[in-house]
């Protein structure tokens, strides 16, 4: 039973994603059946090669895929180095957990809302700083070059990254070694990069992947803050995904392939960068001077996880005026009033997606749980050490979602089934596995085997001992599992998009096709209510033991 | 009251070929045989043997009897065999009871009695609801005993259940615990590198080398 | 999409995990578009799934009082599925026919008109004809208004019933421009000397493709060639100007035409917010609705230009294979009355522009028009007398997909 589980997760993890991604190919080559194709042919490439500013479009989300986690990495590093142990150093690792619940589209909406000529930021400092009475006419979200994305995403990858970080650092002895290089003379900051970064950067590689093909394939966020003359691959492939005119589907399918290859080519030209970097490096770690840029690095890394936070709670500033702001003329600084009048509005809207919203991400979350609550126990009763399953775990996350979602929905509609509410369920656990997984996994694997051992001498069975005594004493990271799968759920916009075909609404997919139209003020709203519900589990899991074990002196230490 | 007998024969534990322990014994009812050696010559690993979860990476010989029937070939929890680890290792989100109540088996009549008898025969009556984070060493190492007590084993095993318990702490409890297990009927293995403790269990001794 | 009043959450699990997606429980009913008490009967009961574009909220709010009004009065359940633009819609329908599903349509009754209209009814896709037998058809006084059963020069041959008018207008803020330009040709003129003041929707959205037809139709001083489907040759005539027109216009326009916004609904903003001075809507009283709810400073003013504008109708229509014809048509006949019309053209609620003909109604029912005309921020009526025609429903997508091509990729 127990293997059963274990293998049914490796099966549920490889197959649909692989399965997709190469089904994705084929109405790309002519073979359709549900529209009656079923000839080999190269017309989509053509059609798609053709399309107006495609090497603009695959050119920006090739350079996002590079540059945001180069910068991003980059900032991380910096700031381990120059900040491990200070007192900033306690409060951001306090935040960053929380951080990363704040999804995409609410972050890139609140930082449009931040960073537009007639945004919050423009507001405050006219026109009392700039003699502005009317926003600039400047491109600023949205501009040709992607610059608004890059910002956004690297806002939102650098909180990611340094939990990466953060998780792999003490294998390393972190402090041991600093000591070491400092008593040789180097200065701490330069020590940390001599000494702690290159070790720590190949244990965060697998996690940088999946940025680049975050960074090169994302619609939600280009959507909200991308260009728009022309888009980005992605958003363009959706489009046409999405189109009425059912013929776009072969061009959507070649363009998908051509966003694969695209993000193979971000990787491709990142692992190049690696080795250069790692032979400047080797040049430089042999160079043995142990001052020189010390002073830049601990101010840039000092500077730049508060700018991040600064900007990221600028965002959020952005979203709660606008989602409570009555009449509000550019340049005033603040709305004249304030009202409720946009939550009173969007509640009726608000309860469908709502309830959908929380439907899916308990599923899916609590069905990943379970699949990996089976898997870790199977493991640890055969007693064999960690399985291989840990690089397919990463797959969803390191094939653009947009190529094996559209294979996956390829397959459906060859086999006739409806988008509903099941299929998206399935999508979301695709994507929710690898987090609940790295989550739970070293929580379970640490606990105490002497604790099973007890309940064995005491008779009790491998189920018993399981249920009554692995599974309370797991609760506190059962529970911040479940808050950490269903944030990433609820932040989920491609696969509810495209495996509901639209008919299921999400919190985050009415959100996202709001920015075509609404105004900030209900966008706000919805981007409001969109980043609460993480919090809510989050605040559940802090709680909940809390109160369970209230009278339990010996458990509230138990993290 | 036990009446068994606990066989260990041509017991052998090596790690990567090169051999830990080699023991062959026997342990009546009421009896303790005290096993003594210096840290990493496999004292916990022979109780972990006996006890059923060995790791792996240990190869294993011999057989272990109870009663005169080979228990190497069942699971660990149906081996009936009790053990006190160096912990008490009271189940923290289990109340007192709710630990007694854990080891019982599951058709022993009128646990709530067993409980309060057992709780008063150990000096610690009204007990029953307390939470074990709030338990001193010692009382924790008392009901620990009563918990392998209750759940009935053929045998007991002792993996230097004293070593954290200070010098006063330490006889007081070393003692109710050999009285109770003698009492009991029940052989006993202790495990143990401090001298004392083997005069005070007054049984055999084996030293590991 | 996001439906009207979602069923408790209870009856929605079990209808999930219980009930097979694929149920069908209505049967195959005559329909009998005469008899009307008939239909009322039939339509007891039924759900309509009504698809209608889901971008502007004072609508869904609209509907939503319509659905309530429906329950209490015909026991029927209108369902308001929101579609980002109609020709989804069509797809579907065209999707469903092409599996052979020609009497569970998912799709009871939809907002259409030009050329989603035109290729439902050449394909034989809708139900019909039925909307001249409405008890409140009358009420458009179709001989009058020929618009009524003409939609973008095609005939509606009674297969769908009109629901607004709309017409072009263009609104300009009159603390930044007091004298707005009144023809095309004088809006490129004045964005020159004033870059930045102006943009339009990125076509294919529909306000953005109308200002291209209005553009071509001022530019060709509307040649005939747009009244008749569309060629490549006439294309290929009529519109070179046109793109000489806005290839000049661009470089002027907000953002120096590099981005263009979204939606009638981001183009208000971008004046709410003084980056524009000059924007187009296709609902008459769209700038004094926002002045009201404050999204717009009140020295707004809307009006028409000189040599006229589009104006259209749009319609309702029943799919062919429409599970609910009876409630659908009870519900387009609603749609139709003096309450629902006087309702929806009330600023406070929908803010549209009724197709019933006012002057023939009798003096307390025309009283209930009566919260619109003499706002300060709306055009008047003389000057929204002044329509052009809308060109052949083949020009759009024509329109479109070459502005696509031009000005895609910058």
């Amino acid at each position: 039973m127990l293997r059963w589980a274990s293998h049914s997760l490796i099966f549920l993890l490889a197959a649909p994603i692989l399965l997709g991604t190469f089904i994705a190919s084929l109405p790309a080559f002519g073979y359709f059946p549900p529209l009656g194709s079923s000839d080999f042919s190269v017309e989509a490439w053509r059609k798609l090669f053709d399309v107006p500013g495609l090497t603009r479009s695959v050119l920006i989300s090739l350079i996002s895929g590079v540059l945001t986690p180069l910068i991003s990495l980059t900032l991380v590093f910096l700031y381990l180095a120059s900040a491990t142990g200070s007192k900033l150093d306690l409060w951001i690792r306090r935040l960053v957990s929380p951080l990363l619940s704040f999804p995409h589209a609410a972050a890139a909406f609140g930082l449009a809302f931040l960073i537009a000529p007639s945004g919050l930021f423009s507001r405050i400092i006219s026109s009392g700083l700039t003699g502005w009475e009317r926003p600039p006419d400047i491109l600023i979200v949205n501009d040709t070059w992607g610059l608004s994305l890059l910002f956004g995403l690297i806002v939102k990858e650098v909180p990611f990254l340094l939990l990466m970080s953060l998780a792999a650092l003490p294998q390393l002895q972190p402090r041991y070694r600093i000591e070491v290089a400092r008593t040789l003379g180097y200065r701490p900051t330069i020590a940390w990069l001599k000494v702690i970064a290159p070790s720590l950067y190949p244990l965060v590689r697998l996690p940088v992947i999946a940025v680049i093909v975050f960074a090169s394939a994302t619609v939600d966020v280009a959507l909200i803050l991308g260009p728009t003359l022309p888009p980005t691959l992605s958003v363009r492939v959706l489009s046409w995904f999405n189109d009425p005119d059912l013929n776009l589907r072969f061009l959507a399918a070649a363009g998908s392939l051509l966003q694969l290859v695209v993000s193979l080519i971000a990787v491709a030209i990142w692992l190049v960068l690696e080795k250069l970097v790692g032979l400047l490096w080797r040049f430089w770690l042999a160079a043995g001077n142990r001052n020189t840029g010390e002073s830049l690095a601990f101010v840039i890394g000092r500077g730049a996880m508060p700018t991040v936070l600064m900007v990221i709670a600028g965002s959020l500033l952005a979203l709660l005026t606008n989602a409570f702001a009555g009449p509000w003329r550019f340049p005033s600084a603040a709305p004249s009033s304030w009202t409720i009048q946009h939550w009173a509005n969007s509640l009726s809207d608000l309860s469908a997606p709502l309830f959908n919203t929380v439907l899916i991400s308990v599923s899916s979350t609590l069905l990943a749980l379970i699949l990996v609550a089976a898997t870790l126990e199977s493991e640890r009763q055969s007693g064999k050490g960690k399985s291989t399953v840990m690089w397919l775990l990463y797959l969803p996350l390191l094939i653009p979602q947009i190529v094996f979602l559209f294979g996956i929905i390829v397959l459906t509609e060859f086999a006739g089934w409806q988008a509903n509410l099941s299929l998206v369920i399935f999508g979301h656990l695709l994507f929710v596995l690898p987090y609940v997984f790295l989550s739970f996994s070293e929580a379970y694997r640490q606990l105490d085997p002497r604790w099973t051992q007890v309940a064995s001498t005491l008779g009790a069975s491998q189920l018993k001992s399981f249920w009554q005594i692995r599974i309370p004493l797991l609760l506190a990271p059962i529970l911040t599992a479940l808050a950490i799968g269903m944030a990433i759920s609820i932040s989920l916009f491609l696969p509810t998009q495209l495996l509901g075909a639209g008919r299921i609404t999400t919190i985050t997919t009415e959100a996202v096709a709001l920015t075509s139209g609404a105004s900030r003020n209900l966008i706000s709203v919805w981007a409001i209510v969109q980043l609460s519900l993480p919090i809510v589990g989050f605040m559940m899991a802090l709680f909940i033991p809390k109160f369970i074990w209230r009278n339990r002196s010996g458990m509230i230490d138990t993290r | 009251m036990s009446n068994s007998v606990l066989d260990l024969k041509d017991v052998r534990l090596s790690l990567t070929g090169k051999q830990l322990l080699e023991i062959d014994c026997s342990v009546g009812p009421g009896e303790i045989l005290t096993v003594m050696g210096p840290s990493g010559s496999g004292k916990s690993s022979l109780l972990a043997y006996i006890a059923g979860f060995l790791a792996p990476v240990f190869e294993s010989s011999g057989s272990v009897l109870v009663n005169g029937v080979d228990i190497c070939s069942l699971a660990a929890e149906n081996r009936r065999i009790g053990l006190l680890f160096q912990d008490p290792l009271l189940f923290p989100h289990l109340s007192v009871a709710g630990n007694l109540r854990f080891a019982m088996l599951s058709n022993a009549k009128q646990k709530s009695q067993a409980i309060s008898e057992g709780l008063n025969d150990i000096g610690l009556a009204g007990f029953d609801d307390r939470d074990p984070g709030t338990l001193s060493g010692g009382q924790a190492s008392r009901i620990a005993l009563l918990r392998l007590l209750l759940s009935g084993p053929n045998a007991v095993l002792l993996d230097e259940p004293f070593s954290k318990l200070d010098t006063q702490l330490r006889e007081e409890t070393r003692t109710l615990v050999f009285d109770k297990l003698r009492a009991s009927g029940l052989p006993t293995i202790l495990v143990t590198h401090d001298q004392a403790d083997a005069e005070q269990a007054g049984g055999e001794i084996r030293t590991l080398l | 999409m996001a439906q009207l009043r979602p069923s408790s959450p209870l009856i929605r699990i079990f209808l999930l995990f219980v009930l097979l997606p694929h149920s069908s429980l209505t049967t195959a009913q005559a329909i009998d578009v005469a008899d009307w008490s008939a239909l009322k009967q039939q339509a007891r009961g039924q759900t309509v799934y009504f698809n209608a574009w889901g971008g502007e909220p004072r609508i869904n709010s609209y509907l939503n009082w319509v659905a309530q009004t429906l329950e209490q009065r015909f026991d029927i359940n209108l369902q308001h599925v929101k579609v980002a633009d109609t020709g989804e819609t069509v797809s579907k329908i065209v999707a469903e026919r092409q599996a052979g599903n020609d009497t569970n349509g998912s799709i009871d009754l939809l907002w259409v008109n030009g050329e989603n209209f035109a290729a439902l009814k050449q394909n034989k896709l809708l139900f019909g004809p039925w909307a001249e037998e409405q008890p409140n058809f009358s009420l458009v006084n179709a001989d009058r208004f020929p618009e009524m059963r003409e939609d973008f020069t095609v005939p509606t041959d009674g297969l769908e019933s009109p629901w607004t008018r709309s017409q072009l207008v263009f609104y300009h803020d009159s603390q930044w421009l007091v004298e707005p330009p009144q023809t095309i040709a004088a809006i490129l003129d004045w964005s020159t000397s004033n870059p930045g003041e102006f943009t339009y929707p990125r076509p294919p959205a529909f306000l953005g493709s109308t200002f291209l037809k209005q553009a071509v139709l001022e530019i060709s001083n509307n040649d005939p060639a747009l009244f008749a489907p569309v060629t490549d040759d006439e294309f290929q005539r009529v519109t070179t100007a046109l793109w000489d027109y806005l290839d000049a216009l661009h470089p002027t326009l907000l953002r120096a035409g590099r981005y263009f916004p979204n939606s009638a609904a981001e183009l208000r903003r971008l004046m709410g917010d003084g980056e524009i001075s000059l924007a187009l809507a296709f609902n008459p009283n769209e700038a004094l609705l926002s002045v009201r709810t404050g999204e717009l400073p009140d020295t707004v003013r809307t009006y028409v230009l000189q040599g006229g504008t589009i104006g259209n109708v749009s319609f309702l229509a029943i799919p062919y294979n429409a599970q609910h014809k009876a409630a659908a048509m009870i519900t387009a006949n609603f749609l139709l009355s003096i309450e629902a019309q006087a309702r929806a053209s009330d600023p406070n609620h929908m803010g549209s522009t009724t197709v019933i003909s006012i002057e023939d109604l009798d003096a307390s029912a025309r009283q209930q028009f009566d919260s619109v005309s003499t706002d300060l921020a709306a055009a008047s009526l003389e000057e929204l007398s002044r329509k052009l025609q809308e060109p052949h429903p083949s020009w759009t997508p024509a329109l479109e997909r070459a502005w696509i091509q031009r000005y895609s990729a910058r």
